[in-house]
C-alpha cells in the first residue's frame, strides 16, 4: 500500500522520508514539486498526483505536505485518511505537528512511523496502543534519560494490541478520576446581503477527556437525542445500543478522543445567533468606498456571544481604510487586503457598528464584486442546537468519578454573502422573458 | 537491482534537491573526510558497552536516515547490536537493519539466527516482532526461512502472531513471486482465521498476492460479513472493497428487472431483421418478468452488515460503503449513503477532494440521491478552487428544471467570485445547464451576454466561448447577439474568445450580412499583430465569407491570404495556401473546389456539453483508477453481473450444505426483510463476551442463540424439499403447512416435545406466512380460511387417491391439533407421524394399521357428526393424554375446518355463556376466544359465538343491535342469522376492539321477536396474540421494560404443572401468547402483544427447587400486567 513518505516544508525541502518497503529515490518528489509550483498555493495542489511509475497522494497540514507514494491502486481516502492520522499523532505526542517539532523528535517519529505501518498496511494506530509502545516525550522524562541513559521505549510488551477492546490500553491508573466531555457546535451559514438564511446547519463534536482507573463502562444519554440526524462514531461506541436506545455506551480510551461528531440536519430550523447588517459601495467617481457594518445578537437564548470577529477579504484594488468602530478594534492588512474587525462581546444595548471610508488605487476602476463577510463567534454554556447530555453512568469500577459536561458553540463558515448587480438584470430579464 | 540502485538512488536525491540541504549539514554534500570521522565516533560508541552511548549513536544514525543521508558503511557497526538487551537500541537497530539489509545481504545474514530464536519464543509478542523484522529484511537468500516461518506462525496459537504472518506474506511475494502457490495455501489457511486481529490482514495479502483467486473466499464470505463491524478500520476498508468484487462476481444484478425491460425497449425501437430474434427477445423479457428477481441472501448479508459501517468515523470506510451500496445496491437502497457522503464533506480539504470526485460521478448515474443536500454543495468563498470546481461539477449534475433556478441564482454571486479560474469554470456551468435544461436556455443566454460587458476581461472570454456554444443550437434567434459580439472584437483582446467570435461570425455571416464583411475588414487591418488562433479563424471568416458574398470581400479576402501567406507560423501559412485553392477560382483549381461551399459552409453539429465525470463509473468508485481516470497498476476490473447466478452454495461452510433449496432461501430472506434489527445485530455489545466464540456462520441466526442456527436452518430446508415433494399439486398455503409440519417432524424425532415448539415457533416467525395461514394450525376459524381448505380439499381428492387424502388430512391434523394444543406427544407418534408426508407410499403399511381406527372416526365424523361434544370432551388438563386421543381431537378440528360455517371450539378453549337458555326463552349463546386473528381488521379479537336453538320454533333474523361501547372500542358484528332451525347450533364471529381493556363490550343480541341485553367481557389473557421471538429479541425486549413496568411473583406450582410441559400448557391457556425458545431449562419464557395496540407482554417463568417458582410479567400497560399476573398465578397454582 504505502511504500514511503516523504515530509516537505514549505520551502519545498524534503526534511524526513521513510520507506516501508524497498527504497524510492527521492527524486519522485520532483513530480510532486512540478505540480505544486502550477497549483500555487498549497491547498491547490491536488491530492493525488500521478508520477511516472508512482502515485503521490498528499496532505497539507500545518504548513508541511505529507507525501506518500503508492506504486499500485489503493483507496485514494485509505492513504489520506492514514496520513491525516499520522499528522494527529505527531499533534498528540509533540503537542504541535510542526516541522521543528517533527525535527527535534526525528527518533520518536521514525519509531512511530515504524508501528504504525507494516509493510505499508497499518498496524498499530491506536494512540492508546502507541503510547503503550512509545512512551511521548515531556521534559521530565527528557531529563531523566538523559541522566540514567534509559529510553522512551515502552519497557512492558504493549498488550493493547491483543485485546478485544484495543483502544484502551491496561492497567490504567489515576488518582483523580475525572471525565470531560465537550460538546462543540459549530454553525455553518451562508446569509445573504439582507441578512436572510440561504443555509444553515449545524455540525457537533463531542470530544472527550476521560482519565478514569481501570475498566469503565460509561453510559452517555441526551435529553433529546433525536435531534442528531447524522452521527460518526469512535469505534468504541456501541452501535446497537445507540440504535435501539439512542444512549451513548461505550468502554473508553484513555486520555483525549472524539467520542462522537454529529450533524443537525437543515430540516430543523437553525437558530442564527446573530445578525449583520451591511453596506460596502465604491463610489463611481473618486477612488474611494464606503463600508458601514453593524452586528447584533439575534437568537442567542440568554447567552452573550463572544469573541466576535468580522473577516471581511477586500477587493485588490482597496489600499487603505480609515473608519471608526464604536466597539472593539480594526486592523487592515494592505497585503493581504483582508479587514478584521475583532468586536469582543457584543451587548444587547449599544450594538457595534463599523463605518467609515475606504481609500482606492488610483485610477483603477471600482471593484464590482463586492466582499463577502467571515463570522467568527463563540457562545459559551449553549449547544446552539439545543443539545443536552442528560446523564453519565459508570459501570465496571467502584469509585466515584467526577464528571463535567461543557458546551461551546462557535461560527463554522459563517458567510454572509452580498447580493450582486448581476442578479437585478438577471432577474429583470426573466421578468420580460415571463411578458413575451 | 537492490544495492546498486540503492546507492545511485541517494547519491541522484541529494544532488536533485540537494541545494537547500548544503545549508543544514555540510557533510551531506561531498566533504567525505568530516563524513569518515563522525562515522568513526558512531562506531566506536556503537561498540562500547554502555548502552547510553549505543543509544545515543542509534539515534544519530536514524536521524541521519530519516534525512535521506546514506548510512550504509556503519551496516557491520550495527548489525552486532541486534542481540542488545536494551528494547529501544534494539528497536533501532532493526529499523537500521530493514533499511539497508537489502544492499549489505551478506551481513545481514548474521542477524538472522536472532530472529529464529525470537520465532521460538513463548511470549507471542517477541515472536510477532521476529516475524516482523524477518519478513521485512529484502534478502533473497532467506526466502526458505521465511517461508517456514510464515508457515509456522500461520498456525500459530496467538491470533496477534497470526496476523503478523498474513502482513508478512506480501513482503515475501514481492521478494519472490515464485512463491505464489504456497502462499495461497497460507492466506487460504488464514482466510478460515474466525479472529478480527486477522481478517484485515488476511484480506490484504489476498488483494495483494492472489485478487483473482475468488474461489477461496467462499468458504469464508459469511464469516468476513459477519465479522466486519468489530475488524478493525483499515481492514474494514480492504475487505468490502473486496467484497464488493466478489458479490459482482456471484450475485445478480439487483436492478436487473430494469434495465432489462429498458434494453428491450431499446431493441424494440432499433428493430431486428429476423422476426425471429426479435420473439426470442420477447420471450426472454417475458420470462425475465414472470421470474421476479429475488435477492439471494448472502448478497442481503453484505448489505446489511456494512450499512451499520456508514456510521464509521474513518472517512475511508465510509467511501468503501457507500462504493459498496452504489455497486451493488438495489436503486431504492442506495439512497442511504448520500448522508454519510455528504457529511464527510466537513472534513479536511483532501477528503472532501476525493468525496466530491465519487459524489460527481454517482450524480450522473443517480441524480436523485443527492438531490436533498443540494444546499451542501453550495460553495464558500473560503474553499480551495479544486473544491470549488467540483462542487460546481455536482451542482451542475444536480440540475434540473425544478431546482434549477435556485441553482442559477446561486451560481450569479459565484460570477462575482475574486476568484478568476472558478468564475471561468461557473460560466461553462452555466452553459451546461443551458444545454441540458431547455426552459433555461434563453435566460441562460441572457445571462451570459450581460456578461459580455463585463470589465473582466477573463470573465467575458470565458462567456464569449460559452455563448458560442450555445448559439451554435439555435442561431436563427440570436443574430442580434451575434451582432452585439461582433462589436465586442474592439475591445476583447483574450484571443480565445475573439477567435469565438470570429468563427461564429463566419459560421453564421448570412444572419449578419451587414456587418461581417465590416468585421473581416477590421480584422484584415490588424492580422499582423494577432495571436496565431485569431489569425486562423480570420482566415476562416474570410474564407466563408468569399463563398456567400465575393462581391464585397474578394478583395479583403486576397488580401488577407496573402498576409497569411508570409506569416511566420507554418500552420497559418498551409492554411492559407490550402484556402486559396479551394477557393478562389484558378484554371488548374482541383476537383475540390466545387465543394468548397459544402466543405466550409456545411452544418455543424452543436457540440454537446457534457460532464468530464460521465462513464467514469466503469472504475470501481473510490479507487484510485477512478480518481485518475485511468487504469491504475494493480487495478482489478469491477466485473460485470453475472447472467445466471453461481451456484449459492460454495459459500455453505460444511455444517449447513443442508440448505441448497432456494425455497429455504426465500424464507430466511423474509425474515431479513422484516426484522430490520438485523441490520444492527451485528453488535459491538457483543464484542466483549462473544467476538472470538462467535459462531462463525451464524448469518442469519446471530440473535437467536447459537444453538439455534444450524437447526433452525436445516429445519427450513428440509420442510422445503419434503413440500415439494409430497404435495406438488398442493397450494401455497397448502405446502407451507406441510413444511411446518415436516419441520416439526423431524424435529420430534430427536427431539423432546418442547424443544420442537420452540424450533417451530423461531421457523414459523421466519417464515411468516400471512396472518391468516400461519396460526390456522391452532384452532381454525375464519370463513376464508375454510373455504380455501376446503378446496383443497376437493382439489386433492380428485387427483390422488382415497387412502392417501386421509392419511394427508389425518397427519394434518394431528399436527395441528399438537401445535395447538401444546400437550406432549409420545415419541413414537411423532415418528410415526413424519413418515407421513416426508415419505410417500412404501413404509405406509404399518402405519396404516395403526391408524385404522382414527381413520374410522374421522370417516365417521365426516359423515355424521358436526362437531361433537364427544372428542372435545378431552379432559383439558389432561396433558398427558394419548396420542391417540389428541389425533382424534385434532381430526375433529380438521373437519370442522372443512364444515362449511361452523368452527368448533376445541377442548382447550374455554367457553363463556352470553345468554343462558333459560333467560334467552329456548335461545342458548355461548362464546369463546378463538384465538384467530381477526381478518377483517386486526386490531379486533376474534370472539366466536355459538347459538343453540333448543325452542320448538324457528329463531329468526338473529343480529347484533345498539352496541353500547366504551370510548375507542369497536366492534364489528357477525352477518346477520337469517334462519336457526329448532334444535339447531350455528356458530358466527365477531370481531372486537376491546382497546386493551378488559371492559365489557356490552350490545343486544337480536331475534325477529325478542331482544337480550348481553355482555362479553375479555380476560386479560385473551386480549393479546402470540409474537414470535427468538432468545435474544426477548432478552433485549424484557431489557428495556424493566422498572415499573415489570411485575414478578413468587408462587409455588401446583400440582400438575410441575414440569415444563405443564407449565406451558398453563400459561398458554390463561392468554393468548407463544413460547419463547430458551437456553435453560429452568426458565420458561413467553412473548404475546395486545391485540389492540400492539403493545408486547413479556412472561417468563422461572421455576426453582421445590415447587416454587417466580413468575414475572413485563408489559408497559402496567393494568395489563397485574392483571396477567393474577390470571396466571391462578392458573398456575392450581
Amino acid at each position: 500500500m504505502i511504500h514511503s513518505l516523504f515530509l516537505i516544508n514549505s520551502s519545498s525541502d524534503i526534511f524526513l522520508e521513510k520507506h516501508w518497503k524497498s527504497v524510492i529515490s527521492r527524486s519522485v518528489c520532483d513530480y510532486f514539486f512540478e505540480v505544486q509550483e502550477k497549483a500555487g498555493e498549497a491547498e491547490n495542489v491536488p491530492p493525488v498526483i500521478h508520477a511516472g511509475h508512482h502515485y503521490l497522494i498528499n496532505i497539507y497540514r500545518e504548513k508541511i505536505f505529507f507525501v506518500s507514494v503508492i506504486q499500485s491502486e489503493v483507496p485514494p481516502l485509505f492513504v489520506i485518511e492514514f496520513l491525516h492520522h499520522v499528522a494527529e499523532t505527531f499533534q498528540d505526542y509533540f503537542g504541535e505537528c510542526s516541522e521543528s517539532a517533527i525535527k527535534d523528535n526525528v527518533v520518536i517519529v521514525y519509531e512511530l512511523l515504524e508501528e504504525m505501518l507494516d509493510n505499508g498496511f497499518p498496524l498499530a494506530t491506536e494512540s492508546n496502543i502507541l503510547k503503550e509502545l512509545i512512551k511521548p516525550p515531556n521534559i521530565l522524562r527528557s531529563v531523566v534519560n538523559s541522566i540514567t541513559g534509559s529510553c522512551n521505549v515502552g519497557e512492558t510488551l504493549p498488550t493493547g494490541q491483543l485485546s478485544t477492546i484495543p483502544w484502551r490500553r491496561a492497567g490504567v491508573k489515576y488518582t483523580n478520576n475525572e471525565a470531560y466531555f465537550d460538546v462543540v457546535e459549530e454553525i455553518d451559514a451562508i446569509l445573504d446581503k439582507t441578512g436572510s438564511v440561504v443555509f444553515a446547519e449545524i455540525q457537533g463534536v463531542i470530544d472527550a477527556c476521560v482519565n478514569l482507573t481501570g475498566m469503565p463502562d460509561l453510559t452517555l444519554s441526551f435529553m433529546n437525542p433525536r435531534l442528531l440526524d447524522d452521527v460518526s462514531f469512535h469505534p468504541c461506541v456501541r452501535f446497537k445500543r445507540w440504535e435501539s436506545e439512542r444512549v451513548l455506551s461505550f468502554i473508553p480510551p484513555d486520555g483525549n478522543f472524539r467520542l462522537l461528531s454529529y450533524h443537525v440536519s437543515a430540516q430543523n430550523l437553525v437558530a442564527i445567533p446573530i445578525y449583520v447588517k451591511q453596506n460596502i459601495s465604491f463610489f463611481e467617481t473618486g477612488s474611494s468606498g464606503r463600508l458601514d457594518i453593524t452586528v447584533g445578537p439575534k437568537q442567542t437564548m440568554g447567552k452573550t456571544v463572544e469573541a466576535v470577529f468580522v473577516t471581511i477579504n477586500m477587493p485588490k484594488v482597496v489600499l487603505s481604510a480609515n473608519l471608526t468602530a464604536t466597539q472593539g478594534n480594526y486592523t487592515y492588512n494592505p497585503v493581504t487586503k483582508t479587514l478584521v474587525w475583532d468586536i469582543g462581546k457584543l451587548s444587547q444595548q449599544k450594538l457595534p457598528n463599523l463605518k467609515g471610508s475606504l481609500t482606492l488605487q488610483c485610477g483603477a476602476p471600482k471593484p464590482e464584486e463586492s466582499p463577502s463577510l467571515n463570522i467568527d463567534l463563540k457562545i459559551q454554556q449553549l449547544a446552539i442546537s439545543g443539545l443536552k447530555v442528560n446523564r453519565l453512568d459508570m459501570y465496571g469500577e467502584k469509585y466515584k468519578p467526577f464528571k463535567g459536561v461543557k458546551y461551546v458553540s462557535k461560527a463554522g463558515k459563517f458567510q454572509c454573502m452580498a447580493i450582486t448587480i448581476w442578479l437585478y438584470i438577471f432577474t429583470n430579464k426573466e421578468n420580460s422573458h415571463l411578458k413575451c | 537491482m537492490s544495492s546498486g540502485s540503492g546507492f545511485g538512488d541517494e547519491k541522484g536525491g541529494s544532488s536533485s534537491v540537494g541545494e537547500p540541504e548544503y545549508g543544514h549539514d555540510p557533510a551531506s554534500g561531498g566533504i567525505f573526510s568530516s563524513d569518515y570521522k563522525r562515522h568513526d565516533d558512531l562506531k566506536e560508541m556503537l561498540d562500547s558497552n554502555k548502552d547510553s552511548l549505543k543509544l545515543e549513536a542509534m539515534k544519530r544514525i536514524v536521524a541521519m536516515i530519516a534525512r535521506g543521508k546514506n548510512a550504509s558503511d556503519l551496516f557491520p557497526a550495527v548489525v552486532k547490536n541486534v542481540a542488545c538487551k536494551n528494547i529501544e537500541v534494539k528497536k533501532l537497530v532493526y529499523v537500521y537493519l530493514v533499511r539497508y539489509a537489502e544492499e549489505q545481504q551478506d551481513l545481514a545474514l548474521l542477524s538472522i539466527s536472532t530472529f529464529q530464536r525470537g520465532l521460538k519464543d513463548p511470549n507471542q509478542l517477541i515472536r510477532a516482532s521476529a516475524l516482523r523484522v524477518l519478513s521485512s529484511i529484502r534478502v533473497t537468500i532467506i526466502v526458505p526461512i521465511m517461508m517456514l516461518a510464515i508457515k509456522e506462525a500461520a498456525s500459530d496459537m496467538s491470533p496477534y502472531v497470526r496476523k503478523t504472518a498474513a502482513h508478512a506474506i506480501p513482503k515475501l511475494y514481492s521478494l519472490d513471486p515464485e512463491q505464489k502457490d504456497q502462499l495461497i495455501e497460507v492466506i487460504e489457511k488464514l482466510l478460515a482465521d474466525k479472529t478480527t486481529l486477522v481478517a484485515g490482514s488476511v484480506v490484504m495479502a489476498f488483494e495483494e498476492v492472489c485478487p483473482e483467486r475468488i474461489d477461496l473466499i467462499h468458504k469464508n464470505y459469511r464469516k468476513l460479513c459477519n465479522l466486519l463491524i468489530d475488524v478493525e478500520e483499515w481492514g474494514q476498508v480492504v475487505i468490502i472493497n473486496m467484497l464488493t468484487r466478489y458479490a459482482r462476481t456471484q450475485f445478480l444484478n439487483p436492478n436487473v428487472n430494469e434495465s432489462l425491460l429498458e434494453e428491450s425497449g431499446e431493441k424494440a425501437f432499433y428493430g431486428s431483421d429476423d422476426e425471429e430474434g426479435k420473439e426470442e427477445k420477447a420471450e426472454a423479457a417475458a420470462l425475465a418478468k414472470r421470474k421476479p428477481y429475488v435477492m439471494d441472501p448472502d448478497h442481503r448479508l453484505l448489505l446489511r452488515n456494512t450499512k451499520p459501517l456508514l456510521q464509521s468515523r474513518n472517512a475511508a470506510v465510509v467511501m468503501a460503503v457507500a462504493q459498496l451500496y452504489f455497486h451493488l445496491a438495489p436503486k431504492a437502497e442506495v439512497g442511504v449513503i448520500a448522508k454519510a457522503l455528504v457529511r464527510l464533506m466537513r472534513s479536511h480539504s483532501e477528503v472532501q477532494y476525493v468525496v466530491l470526485q465519487n459524489v460527481a460521478t454517482m450524480t450522473i448515474k443517480r441524480r436523485g440521491m443527492f438531490e436533498p443536500y443540494l444546499k451542501s454543495f453550495y460553495i464558500r468563498s473560503t474553499d480551495p478552487t479544486q473544491i470549488k470546481i467540483l462542487k460546481l461539477e455536482v451542482l451542475t449534475n444536480l440540475a434540473n428544471e425544478t431546482n434549477i433556478s435556485t441553482i442559477l441564482r446561486e451560481f450569479q454571486t459565484y460570477i462575482k467570485s475574486m476568484d478568476k479560474d472558478f468564475v471561468a469554470a461557473t460560466i461553462q456551468a452555466i452553459g451546461r445547464c443551458a444545454t441540458n435544461i431547455g426552459e433555461v436556455r434563453d435566460t441562460c443566454l441572457n445571462g451570459l451576454v450581460q456578461l459580455l460587458s463585463n470589465r473582466d476581461e477573463l470573465v467575458v472570454a470565458e462567456s464569449v466561448v460559452v455563448i458560442k456554444k450555445l448559439l451554435q443550437m439555435q442561431p436563427e434567434q440570436h443574430s442580434d447577439i451575434i451582432k452585439h459580439m461582433a462589436k465586442l472584437t474592439d475591445n476583447i483582446q483574450v484571443p480565445m474568445a475573439r477567435a469565438s467570435i470570429l468563427w461564429l461570425i463566419g459560421e453564421y455571416c448570412e444572419h449578419v450580412p451587414k456587418i461581417a464583411p465590416d468585421v473581416l475588414r477590421k480584422m484584415a487591418k490588424t492580422f499582423t499583430n494577432e495571436e496565431d488562433i485569431v489569425k486562423l479563424q480570420i482566415i476562416n471568416l474570410a474564407a466563408k465569407l468569399y463563398l456567400t458574398n465575393s462581391k464585397q470581400t474578394k478583395l479583403l479576402t486576397q488580401y488577407v491570404l496573402n498576409l497569411a501567406k508570409y506569416d511566420q507560423n507554418y500552420d497559418i501559412r498551409d492554411r492559407a495556401r490550402f484556402i486559396r485553392q479551394l477557393i478562389v477560382p484558378t484554371d488548374k483549381s482541383g476537383a475540390l473546389s466545387k465543394y468548397a461551399k459544402k466543405l466550409f459552409l456545411a452544418l455543424k453539429p452543436a457540440p454537446v456539453l457534457e460532464s468530464p465525470f460521465k462513464d467514469r463509473d466503469h472504475f470501481q468508485l473510490g479507487s484510485l483508477s477512478h480518481l485518475l481516470n485511468a487504469k491504475a497498476g494493480g487495478y482489478q476490473e469491477l466485473p460485470d453481473w453475472p447472467e445466471t447466478a453461481p451456484d449459492p452454495s460454495v459459500r455453505n461452510v460444511e455444517l449447513e450444505d443442508v440448505i441448497t433449496t432456494s425455497e429455504g432461501r426465500i424464507g430466511l430472506l423474509g425474515d431479513w426483510r422484516e426484522v430490520p434489527e438485523w441490520t444492527k445485530c451485528s453488535s459491538r455489545e457483543k464484542r466483549k463476551e462473544k467476538k472470538v466464540e462467535k459462531p462463525f456462520y451464524s448469518d442469519s441466526e446471530e440473535e437467536s442463540g447459537p444453538t439455534e442456527s444450524a437447526d433452525s436452518e436445516s429445519d427450513s430446508a428440509s420442510g422445503s424439499g419434503s413440500g415439494s415433494e409430497s404435495e406438488e399439486s398442493g397450494s401455497g398455503s397448502e405446502s407451507e403447512e406441510s413444511r411446518e409440519e415436516s419441520e416439526s417432524e423431524q424435529e420430534d424425532k430427536e427431539d423432546e416435545e418442547d424443544k420442537r415448539k420452540k424450533k417451530k415457533k423461531t421457523d414459523r416467525g421466519k417464515v411468516k406466512a400471512p396472518a391468516v395461514e400461519s396460526p390456522e394450525s391452532e384452532e381454525s376459524s375464519g370463513a376464508e380460511e375454510k373455504n380455501r381448505a376446503q378446496k383443497v380439499k376437493g382439489r386433492r381428492s380428485g387427483s390422488e387417491s382415497e387412502s392417501e387424502e386421509e392419511e394427508e388430512s389425518e397427519s394434518e391434523s394431528s399436527r395441528s391439533e399438537s401445535e395447538s394444543e401444546s400437550e406432549s406427544e409420545s415419541d413414537t407418534d411423532a415418528k410415526k407421524k413424519k413418515k407421513a408426508p416426508v415419505t410417500k407410499p412404501p413404509p405406509k403399511q404399518a402405519k396404516k394399521e395403526s391408524k385404522k381406527e382414527k381413520k374410522e372416526m374421522s370417516l365417521l365424523d365426516l359423515d355424521d357428526f358436526e362437531p361433537t361434544p364427544s372428542p372435545q370432551v378431552t379432559p383439558v388438563n389432561n396433558f398427558l393424554s394419548s396420542s391417540l386421543v389428541t389425533d382424534l381431537e385434532g381430526l375433529s378440528l380438521t373437519d370442522t375446518v372443512m364444515a362449511p360455517t361452523t368452527i368448533a371450539p376445541s377442548g382447550s378453549v374455554k367457553t363463556y355463556e352470553l345468554l343462558h337458555r333459560i333467560t334467552g326463552e329456548g335461545l342458548g349463546v355461548e362464546y369463546c376466544f378463538s384465538r384467530q386473528p381477526f381478518s377483517p381488521d386486526a386490531h379486533m379479537v376474534a370472539v366466536q359465538i355459538m347459538f343453540t336453538n333448543n325452542t320448538n320454533a324457528e329463531t329468526k333474523n338473529l343480529h347484533v343491535e345498539d352496541p353500547k361501547l366504551q370510548s375507542g372500542m369497536r366492534i364489528k358484528e357477525f352477518p346477520e342469522i337469517e334462519l336457526l332451525p329448532p334444535g339447531e347450533m350455528v356458530t358466527v364471529v365477531m370481531g372486537i376492539d376491546f382497546c386493551d381493556s378488559t371492559q365489557a363490550a356490552n350490545f343486544q343480541l337480536c331475534t325477529h321477536i325478542r331482544k337480550f341485553f348481553v355482555s362479553i367481557q375479555p380476560p386479560v389473557g385473551e386480549l393479546m396474540m402470540p409474537v414470535f421471538m427468538t432468545e435474544n429479541e426477548f432478552k433485549k425486549e424484557q431489557g428495556q421494560l424493566m422498572g415499573m413496568n415489570e411485575i414478578s411473583e413468587k408462587l409455588t406450582l401446583g400440582e400438575k404443572c410441575q414440569n415444563e410441559h405443564g407449565i406451558v400448557q398453563r400459561v398458554t391457556s390463561a392468554a393468548n401468547v407463544s413460547r419463547v425458545p430458551c437456553g435453560s431449562d429452568k426458565e420458561c419464557r413467553f412473548a404475546g402483544k395486545t391485540v389492540s395496540s400492539g403493545i408486547l407482554v413479556l412472561v417468563t417463568v422461572a421455576t426453582k427447587e421445590e415447587r416454587a417458582a417466580q413468575l414475572t410479567v413485563n408489559c408497559e400497560k402496567m393494568v395489563i400486567g397485574t392483571m396477567l399476573v393474577k390470571d396466571i398465578l391462578q392458573a398456575l397454582t392450581q
